[in-house]
């Protein structure tokens, strides 16, 4: 009995791996399936490169764990989160939809290809749907 | 050139790195290999292939990357929030009666990363000692471990943290 047990927690453990993506990666689809769109994924180590982790942790006003920023297209537009760069200007606008709009449709928000921060306060909603 | 980077790294990294060494966004299981803009993005492989190696989490290292200037990450969007961006030159000793190796709070690295009020004082009290740091509270993700794990390097590298070596025990000595 007890064996039989360990197999489907291997196998169910194995199947969570199967979403490796890179270290560090976040799957944003708090809204994007019910859109009818791609869910997000969002490269942290695309954007360290290029930007130190003040520039959105602090300025950009994003907090720290993931799944407690509630993020809409219409602030993006508006020039909040992603919108702070994603204009135009410093990076391409947000009329390249499929360039973040780029995930397996049905995937879970959160971490992938490292561990997921939620902590033992659980993070909110995004993680209750989760786990 | 990649030479100079594995000469000195402690890190047990193959010398050199090929674009192979990262998984193409395609094969990731978490981009949708259909979706028409991944031909547009850039591969993990191709962005990191040239920094400092290392065997764990993005496969390199950051904090030398950006030492030695192989990287030069935009530090504010803002002409005058990048004045308020300081870099404070602070080693803090912590876990000082625990049995690892103490460890050694580089607060240097931290700020040229990050701004003060990333981490103070909602993650650590400024003042030492008034945080009760626990490996219990890092490992589910709370303290160090809201960086280290997901994003910064992971927690499987003990001793990047508990680097100070501790007196040798007293039986020994006296042998």
């Amino acid at each position: 009995m007890k064996r039989w047990l360990i197999w489907v927690v291997l196998g169910m453990s194995l199947v969570s791996l199967s979403a490796q993506g890179e270290y560090g990666d976040v799957v944003l689809n708090r809204y994007a399936d019910k859109a009818g769109v791609r869910p997000v994924v969002f490269p942290h180590w695309f954007h360290r490169l290029r930007f130190t982790c003040n520039v959105c942790h602090a300025e950009g006003g994003f907090k720290m764990r993931a799944g407690s920023n509630d993020i809409t297209m219409g602030e993006i537009v508006d020039g909040k989160f992603c919108g702070m760069c994603h204009n135009g200007e410093i990076a391409w606008s947000a009329e390249f939809c499929h360039r973040c709009h780029s995930g397996r449709p049905g995937l879970a928000g959160g971490f992938y290809g490292s561990q997921d921060p939620s902590g033992p306060s659980g993070g909110g909603d995004f993680y209750q749907r989760r786990h | 050139m990649l030479g100079q980077w594995t000469l000195d790294s402690k890190a047990q990294a193959p010398l050199g790195q090929s674009q192979d060494n990262w998984i193409p966004l395609t094969k990731d299981q978490v981009h949708d290999p259909r979706g028409p803009g991944l031909s547009e993005l850039q591969d993990p492989g191709a962005g990191l292939f040239e920094l400092p190696p290392h065997q764990s989490g993005n496969r390199v290292l950051w904090a030398k990357a950006l030492d030695r200037g192989a990287i030069s990450p935009r530090r504010s969007l803002t002409p005058n929030e990048s004045s308020k961006v300081q870099v404070l030159d602070m080693d803090v000793l912590l876990d000082l009666r625990g049995s690892m190796a103490v460890v050694r709070f580089p607060h240097k690295i931290h700020t040229q990363w990050l701004a003060c009020d990333n981490c103070h004082d909602a993650l650590f009290k400024s003042k030492v000692g008034e945080t009760k740091i626990s490996m219990y509270n890092i490992l589910q993700g709370e303290q160090c471990g809201l960086c280290h794990g997901s994003v910064a390097f992971p927690l499987t590298e003990c001793s990047f943290c508990h680097s100070v070596e501790r007196p040798a025990p007293k039986w020994r000595m006296s042998q």
